[in-house]
């Protein structure tokens, strides 16, 4: 097995699909020569060639359309948004026409589509490269969002997204790109989609995170444990559909809940986790559910956003708020 | 390098020389006369007849479309009369193998190009069976988002490229549309990769109420193609042969690799905007409704088909007859469509249906049951 990082393993789950099935392609700007803006392309065009792996003109609602056209004649496209900033542009070929395609057949047509791109904070980038906007996409019926936040997870299910039949909005965390390496296999592997994954186990309170988010979370459980807390920290992977089985599992057993996005407070998959907590096992709880998020500002300026994104301090004060109520 | 004065490049002498090079194409004018002998299509008697018969069964599919539509017995319905030769003369240049990407005005097209009529008035009042598309007919329900078609169909065309077709993907908006950024994309883009495209503009003059002029300071939306790359003509859309010719010779590069071109037909639509409460005569006044009615492409080329032996008021009563029967047969089919669910609905919406629409399928089959 291959010691890889998120970008690698990404590169490599879109080698797999190219290998496996021809009608994948793989297109975006600068997805080519260049490899993409990351290198989550890298090499691609070079074995798959011009044909399977291209660069588009310079327009996110032009690559949404290709999408939709290339899909309707038998393709599975994997085009990349370049970051998940530009989805604006984009936005009506996503919602408007993708998620619509069943709907708009009645059923007759499909489009097995993967859109990839890059969102998240924390890398001081110029404006609209850091939002995080999972929750425009997740709160329209006919798609589903995937938010990895390992290397393992990210391979498994970007080739479970591209084998989807319908479509998949597949976002990656720029901080997770190369923060680290894990073990990952280099043959072809799925990962369920919709199905959340227990990062760490806990008995006293269930933390829900995705994303980057994931890991602050990971790291305030840590240090709770000193603090003789045991902390479980659940990673959604797949924001919609949610996992409500393994969620409410997860706060049956501990009791207390709370949710961590990136996103600020009124933009949220939070939100929704936790109204699924109330209407489901309110009676399991002993104290209220609470978010740590961003608050509801435009994501900020780079110099103000250290502090402006929630990280494991925000995520331990609101859990002991929990814990000790 | 100092240019001499008066050798400078002059921008605005360009912009005239190449506004003025946009000549509207005609082959038939108004009097149903031949204008433009090298270029007619000489098209057999037989399809003259057909394309002929073909636009009268779109007249009076218009006509009790919107007769339905007032009694209450068809949904949504974008009048189409005045259209005919933009319409069904581009679609009589198509072949089978082709795929139309309609806009919400354009359902003639795809009834011609195999939509069973009774899914079209299915799709009008807004059920979901309308939308179904039979195997083997290559085409999308008309779309609602003005220029979505148009980047839709830079991808349908390459998908096409790319398996080695040889066909074309042909879409269809209006003045208004050509405003949308998605028309620039989708030119563009099918431009940039060299795609077998047609991208018909029919410039009806009037984005609902807004006019042609206001759209954009081009003298022509023909023009609109050249900055990418498109081979793009103006032509008579009130003339089918004009239209049926400017589409052929577009499919042929197509298909020979070519790559896309852009069609701007000049008509106009008699009837309001969609049987939706829209009232033309607050923006349009009756003398420029009458103007165009001389234009008609249904009399001009009746005229024609007169004049050659080959059309009688007989025949097109047989043609009127054979379309009343015809609308009349698949309304009765449409009114056997079982009626539309929320669990129909919900049961189509992903190939796997997730756990949160498993429990409101439930919720509504049990509130339908009663």
């Amino acid at each position: 097995m291959a010691q890889m990082t998120m970008i690698q393993a990404i590169t490599d789950a879109l080698r797999c699909e190219l290998k496996d099935d021809e009608n994948v392609l793989v297109f975006g700007e600068d997805v080519g020569v260049n490899g993409g803006v990351f290198r989550a392309t890298e090499g691609l065009q070079k074995e798959f060639g011009e044909d399977r792996v291209f660069d588009t003109p310079l327009a996110e609602s032009g690559i949404g359309g290709l999408s939709i056209g290339l899909a309707l004649q038998g393709y599975r496209p994997v085009p990349e948004i370049q970051f998940f900033g530009f989805v604006y542009e984009v936005m009506d070929s996503i919602s408007g026409q993708l998620a619509r395609m069943r709907y708009r057949s009645g059923g007759s047509l499909n489009a097995p589509v993967t859109i990839r791109s890059p969102f998240g904070g924390g890398v001081h980038t110029p404006e609209m490269h850091s939002d995080s906007l999972e929750g425009l996409v997740a709160s329209q019926p006919g798609l589903k969002v995937v938010v990895p936040s390992t290397p393992y997870d990210a391979k498994g299910l970007l080739i479970s997204s591209i084998r989807d039949n319908d479509p998949v909005v597949f976002l990656e965390h720029l901080k997770l790109y190369r923060s680290f390496r894990e073990e990952v296999p280099e043959e072809s592997y799925t990962i369920p989609l919709g199905k959340a994954d227990v990062k760490r186990e806990g008995k006293d309170l269930s933390i829900f995170a995705y994303g980057a988010m994931v890991h602050e979370s990971l790291k305030a459980a840590e240090a709770l444990e000193k603090e003789n807390y045991s902390v479980e920290v659940v990673d959604l992977r797949t924001i919609q559909p949610l996992d409500i089985e393994t969620i409410i599992a997860s706060v049956e057993k501990t009791g207390r809940a709370i949710v961590v996005q990136e996103a600020q407070k009124q933009a949220g998959i939070a939100a929704n986790v936790v109204s699924e907590i109330t209407e489901r096992a309110i009676l399991s709880l002993e104290a209220p559910v609470l978010r740590v998020t961003a608050p509801d500002t435009v994501y900020p300026f780079p110099q103000a956003e250290a502090v402006w994104l929630p990280n494991s301090k925000d995520i331990i004060a609101t859990a002991k708020k929990v814990l000790e109520f | 390098m100092a240019s001499k004065k008066g050798q400078q490049f002059d921008p605005v002498a360009n912009l005239h020389e190449i506004e003025e090079k946009f000549e509207m194409f005609q082959i038939l004018n108004e009097e149903g006369e031949i204008v433009n002998e090298s270029a007619n299509p000489n098209l057999s008697d037989e399809e003259l007849v057909e394309l002929m018969s073909r636009m009268v069964f779109t007249r009076i599919l218009d006509q009790r479309s919107i007769s339905l539509n007032r009694q209450g017995r068809l949904g949504f319905y974008a009048p189409t009369a005045g259209q005919e030769a933009s319409q069904i003369a581009s679609h009589y240049a198509l072949e089978k193998e082709d795929y139309i990407l309609p806009g919400y005005r354009d359902v003639p097209q795809i009834v011609w190009h195999g939509l069973p009529l009774w899914k079209a008035f299915l799709w009008s009042r807004g059920h979901f069976v309308g939308g179904q598309v039979p195997e083997g007919v290559n085409i999308l329900a008309p779309q609602i988002i003005i220029g979505a078609q148009y980047v839709q169909t830079a991808g349908v065309a390459l998908g096409m490229q790319k398996r080695g077709k040889k066909a074309v993907a042909v879409t269809y908006t209006g003045d208004g549309g050509s405003s949308q950024g998605d028309f620039y994309e989708g030119i563009n883009f099918a431009g940039a990769f060299k795609s077998p495209a047609i991208f018909i503009v029919q410039n009806n003059q009037y984005a609902i109420s807004t006019p042609r002029e206001l759209q954009t300071a081009a003298s022509t939306i023909a023009q609109k193609g050249i900055a990418a790359g498109l081979p793009s003509i103006q032509v008579d859309g009130m003339d089918p042969l004009a239209v049926y010719v400017a589409t052929r010779d577009a499919r042929k590069r197509a298909v020979a690799g070519e790559g896309p071109s852009l069609i701007e037909t000049i008509c106009y639509r008699y009837g309001p905007h969609t049987m939706a409460g829209d009232d033309p005569t607050r923006y349009r006044t009756s003398d420029t409704d009458s103007k165009w009615e001389k234009k008609d492409p249904i009399v001009r080329f009746r005229k024609y088909l007169t004049e050659k032996g080959l059309w009688s008021e007989e025949k097109e009563a047989e043609v009127i007859e054979k379309a009343k029967e015809e609308i009349k047969a698949a309304i009765k089919k449409a009114d056997e469509a079982p009626k539309q669910k929320v669990t129909d609905l919900i049961n189509i919406m992903n190939e796997e249906m997730p756990a949160n629409l498993k429990e409101q399928y439930e919720i509504y089959a049990q509130k339908e049951s009663k």
